[in-house]
This record gives C-alpha cells, sequence and structure tokens, in this order.
C-alpha cells in the first residue's frame, strides 16, 4: 500500500530525513515513533504530497507522490498534528467543504457527513462554530475530516497529543477499530500507545530509521533483563542483602529514602523468572512494610539509548 | 479546475466574519460622500462638463478609498491560513496549487465587483434628474474593475509570503502606493528611464479610462500586471516545496 525507497529531504541545509525506506501493507496499523524533531512530520507530508522529497522515491496506494500528487491526494486522509481547523466555521459547513475538497458529489456528500458525524461522535455539535470546541471534539472533528472520503491510507499526526486520558483511551480504542479496511500510519512520542495501537513500530532517530519490528519484539530484544522498582519500611542494608537472595535477583541498587524509614530499591532479574511472589513473601516473614511495587518498563528514551549502542559497536 | 470549493469558502468567510460588511459600509460612506461633494462643486460652480469632468473626479477620489480598503480585503487571504495552520491541510487536498490561488483571488474579486456594484446607484440616481451619458461611464467602470483587480492581485501575493495579516495590509499597500507615484519623480531621472516610469505608472493608465478611453494598451497593462503577480504567487506557495512549511 506505500512503498518508500531511499526518501531523501533537506530543507536548505537542514536535514529532515534521509534515506528512509519501508514499506507498508494494506491493512496494517504502522506506528512512527521518534522524538520530537527526528523526522516522522517530515516523512507525513512527503506521503501527504505536501511537498516533494528532495530524492528518492514513496507510492501511496499505487501512486508516485511526485508524478501523480492528486491522485495519492484523492485517496488519503491526513490529520496534522495541531488540527488546524477553521474556526469561523460550523462543523457540518466545514465537513461540506472538505467533502467538496475532495471532490465528493453531492448525495454522496450529504449522506457521507452525517454518518461520519456520528462515527466520530460530534453529531451534537454539528450546528457549533469549530473555534468554541473542546480539544476533544477538535480532535474528533479533525479525523473527521480525514475518514470524509472513505481513504484507502490514513495519516495521524500524534493523534492523542494534548487529550485527557480518558480522550486519550477513546481516541486509540475509535482508531483501533478502523483498522482492517485501512491502511493507517501514526506518529507519537510514547511507546506505549504504539505497542498499544500498531501492528508495527518504525522508530526514526535524527532523520534516520533506527528500527523496524512488532511492539514485541523490539522490547524483548532491547529489554535484556526485567526491571521492578519497590519501597520498603524497614532497614536499608538489610533489605538490600535479603533482596540480592532471591532467585533470579542480578543486581540491587538503592535509590534512597522515599520518605522517612521508606526506602526505594531498583531490583534487576533475570527476564524469565517471577521474582514478585518470592519478594512480597519476603517482605511478609520480616514484617517489613511494602509501600510500591512495579515493573518498570522501557523507555522511548532508553530504546534510543540501546539502539545507538548497537549500532556503535 | 476545480476552485469552487474554495471559492465558496473564501467568499463565506468574508461575509460571516463581518469583514466584508464593515469594508462595504466605509467604503459606501466615503464614495456617497464624494459623489455628494463633486456633484455639488458642479452643480455650484459649472466649468468642466458633467459628462467627463464627474465622473472624472468621483472614480479619482474612489480609488483613493481602494487604496487602503483593498489591502484589508486581501490581507487574510493567504496569511490566515498560514497562522492558522490550515494551509497544510488545504495542500493536502486534491486541489492544484492553481486552484487554491484561482478560488481565493475570484472570491475577493467578487467581494470587490459587490462594493462597486453598489456605486451604480449614483449615476442611477443622477439620470432621473440629468441625462447621463453611457459611454464614458462604461468606461470608467471598466477602469475600476482593472485598477481593483490589480490591487488584489498584488495583495494575494504579498499575503502569501508572511502570516502576519498587519504585514500584508501595510506592505500591499506600499506597492500599490509606489506603482501609483512611480512616475513623479521625472525631474530626478533622465529622460528614457522616466518613460519606462511612466509606462508603469497606475495613473498613466487609468487616467485614460476615466476621460472616457478604452485603449487596448491600457487593458493590456492592467491584465499583464495581474498575470505578473498571481504568477509571483503561485511561485511563492510552491516555495514550501524546497523551503519547508513557512
Amino acid at each position: 500500500m506505500i512503498e518508500v525507497e531511499n526518501l531523501t529531504k533537506f530543507y536548505g541545509e537542514i536535514r529532515g530525513i534521509e534515506d528512509v525506506s519501508f514499506s507498508i501493507g494494506k491493512g496494517e496499523i504502522t506506528g512512527f515513533l521518534g522524538p520530537n524533531g527526528s523526522g516522522k512530520t517530515t516523512t507525513m507530508r512527503i506521503l501527504t504530497c505536501f511537498f516533494p522529497p528532495t530524492s528518492g522515491r514513496a507510492k501511496v496506494a499505487g501512486y508516485d507522490v511526485i508524478k501523480n500528487p492528486i491522485e495519492v491526494r484523492r485517496r488519503i486522509g491526513y490529520m496534522p498534528e495541531t488540527v488546524p481547523l477553521y474556526p469561523d466555521m460550523k462543523v457540518t459547513t466545514y465537513l461540506t467543504f472538505v467533502a467538496e475538497a475532495k471532490r465528493m458529489g453531492k448525495r454522496e456528500r450529504k449522506k457521507k457527513i452525517g454518518e461520519i458525524m456520528e462515527q466520530c461522535g460530534i453529531l451534537k455539535v454539528s450546528q457549533r462554530l469549530v473555534g468554541n470546541l473542546s480539544k476533544g471534539y477538535r480532535q474528533r472533528v479533525g479525523l473527521a475530516q480525514a475518514l470524509i472520503n472513505d481513504p484507502e491510507v490514513l495519516i495521524l499526526d500524534e493523534p492523542t497529543i494534548g487529550l485527557d486520558p480518558k480522550q486519550v483511551v477513546e481516541i486509540r480504542q475509535f482508531i483501533k477499530n478502523l483498522a482492517g479496511e485501512r491502511t493507517i500510519i501514526l506518529s507519537t512520542h510514547v511507546l506505549s500507545e504504539a505497542s498499544m495501537t500498531c501492528d508495527r513500530v518504525i522508530i526514526i532517530h535524527e532523520g534516520k530509521i533506527a528500527a523496524v519490528d512488532t511492539p514485541e519484539n523490539l522490547t524483548d530484544k532491547l529489554q535484556k533483563t526485567s526491571k521492578t522498582l519497590v519501597q520498603i519500611e524497614g532497614i536499608q542494608q538489610e533489605i538490600k542483602d535479603k533482596l540480592k537472595t532471591i532467585k533470579g535477583v542480578i543486581n540491587v541498587l538503592e535509590k534512597g529514602e522515599a520518605s522517612p524509614g521508606v526506602f526505594s530499591y531498583e531490583v534487576e532479574s533475570d527476564k524469565e523468572k517471577e521474582i514478585s511472589g518470592e519478594l512480597s513473601y519476603m517482605v511478609y516473614s520480616n514484617k517489613w512494610k511494602l509501600v510500591e511495587m512495579r515493573a518498570i518498563k522501557l523507555s522511548l528514551e532508553n530504546i534510543f539509548i540501546e539502539l545507538t549502542k548497537e549500532e556503535r559497536t | 479546475m476545480n476552485f469552487y470549493p474554495i471559492f465558496k469558502k473564501e467568499l463565506r468567510s468574508y461575509f460571516t466574519s463581518l469583514i466584508a460588511y464593515v469594508i462595504l459600509a466605509v467604503f459606501l460612506v466615503l464614495a456617497g460622500y464624494y459623489f455628494y461633494t463633486d456633484l455639488a462643486l458642479f452643480v455650484l460652480w459649472g466649468g468642466a462638463s458633467v459628462q467627463e469632468g464627474l465622473w472624472q473626479y468621483l472614480f479619482h477620489d474612489i480609488r483613493l478609498i481602494l487604496l487602503f480598503t483593498i489591502p484589508l480585503l486581501t490581507m487574510r487571504l493567504f496569511s490566515e491560513e498560514k497562522k492558522l495552520g490550515t494551509i497544510e491541510l488545504l495542500f493536502t487536498y486534491p486541489f492544484r496549487d492553481i486552484e487554491i490561488l484561482l478560488g481565493k483571488y475570484l472570491a475577493c474579486l467578487t467581494v470587490f465587483s459587490i462594493m462597486l456594484g453598489f456605486t451604480v446607484l449614483y449615476p442611477i440616481l443622477l439620470a432621473i434628474v440629468y441625462q447621463v451619458e453611457l459611454g464614458p461611464l462604461v468606461a470608467s467602470y471598466l477602469g475600476m474593475f482593472l485598477l481593483g483587480s490589480a490591487f488584489i492581485s498584488c495583495g494575494i501575493m504579498v499575503s502569501s509570503l508572511t502570516e502576519n495579516q498587519i504585514v500584508a495590509a501595510l506592505v500591499t499597500s506600499g506597492i500599490i502606493i509606489t506603482f501609483w507615484f512611480i512616475d513623479w519623480n521625472e525631474a530626478a531621472v533622465s529622460p528614457s528611464v522616466a518613460v519606462v516610469l511612466h509606462h508603469l505608472s497606475f495613473f498613466e493608465h487609468f487616467y485614460n479610462f476615466v476621460r472616457g478611453v478604452i485603449d487596448t494598451k491600457d487593458i493590456i497593462y492592467f491584465i499583464l500586471f495581474n498575470f505578473f503577480f498571481l504568477f509571483l504567487t503561485l511561485r511563492s506557495l510552491e516555495s514550501r516545496r524546497w523551503r519547508g512549511l513557512r
């Protein structure tokens, strides 16, 4: 559905992306993962024919983005990061304009606008001015304008940024439900979001692809040991020594005193071994007090550190 | 050419955001005042004939109003989209750049034509009490329309360069005034340069129309002026291809 070969984009002297190649099959949800300024948006803007690449080729839905930009644009739906909308237009008026812009017929337009407003949950704000909508509703209107022409390819730039947690869950679920019929690319800088919604993750770092894999494989590959954070009330040295005796524990790092008498430790253990059972039993038999225990997930920052480390060796 | 959606959107935007009404009101109050005073001048003092003289006075006065109202109409066309970021979406819809440009240009031209259309009331009113010749009037309106279209194409070009609407309006006025008075420095430059400047000036070409003379050379001047600035606008829109967004 999407084929990208050696894509490079320079803004004058500044590099946007360099030598990026990947391909995405029909119906896949792919996540672009990378810190701000890594080239996610640049790649998306090339795929949406906002501007052409400096060199390299990209094909979307069988059409070349340089030779056939209009054909490509007819087959995509795009939601930019800031969800730019016209504040002085009513929601229905705006969607009518978008439908016209995407060259839909009059009858098709009417039917589709009603459908899409229901699907995106914006029916009850349909007569309000876009400028008066809350961030969550704006995001939905943004999604509606992207979806209105039933695009084969949906490109979403940071679809959940700036939303409250409840809305984030809703939008993620919404995107997941869209999959199957459509090929979806979304960008994010939150690792957990990528692993929750995407079939595959493309990690972009400093304009280059650092890794392409499923989220599970990626975490597995990079996380060689599992880490657990515990906070226990007791005697600092004694706790540390005893924690080390648990089967599978490789190392225990002291993380200081969280509150008076409560000490934090980072317990590194074998990935295959489950230590929480033995640990909680130890707390119980020593009459310590367990304040907190949680697994430390590999963060995006750590992934980049790991990936660039591998590159160097 | 699929410029109609843009044309419709821009036209609606003018009339929902009050800009068009405010500009129309200011324009008509001033134009009406000029018509009244110019007419009073002729009635009281006579002198030149009403057929040529009155319209000459009136349209020369109206062009002064256009000098600051048209930049106010054009300033938002691209600047606002840049500021809001909506231009990013616009450029990913299946439009060609020229279709976006034409939609906006024609929408602005339509608003201007409505403004100008209201002033047709003046000769109609005068015709009730006095015989009005059609010829000079038609020439004057053609000249006025062409002059306005030239202002608009210039304004659109400036608007595509900045995301600040005030800057867009000011620079547009600056360029228009420059083209207006470009031949005023005849005394300071060599004769050959002066001739060129003379032909470049708005005034030289507009003057013929309000005198009742329709000359192809003047029509071509204004059409070329439009083409030139619309072409520059297209180039400016295309600059995103190598420059990035702004």
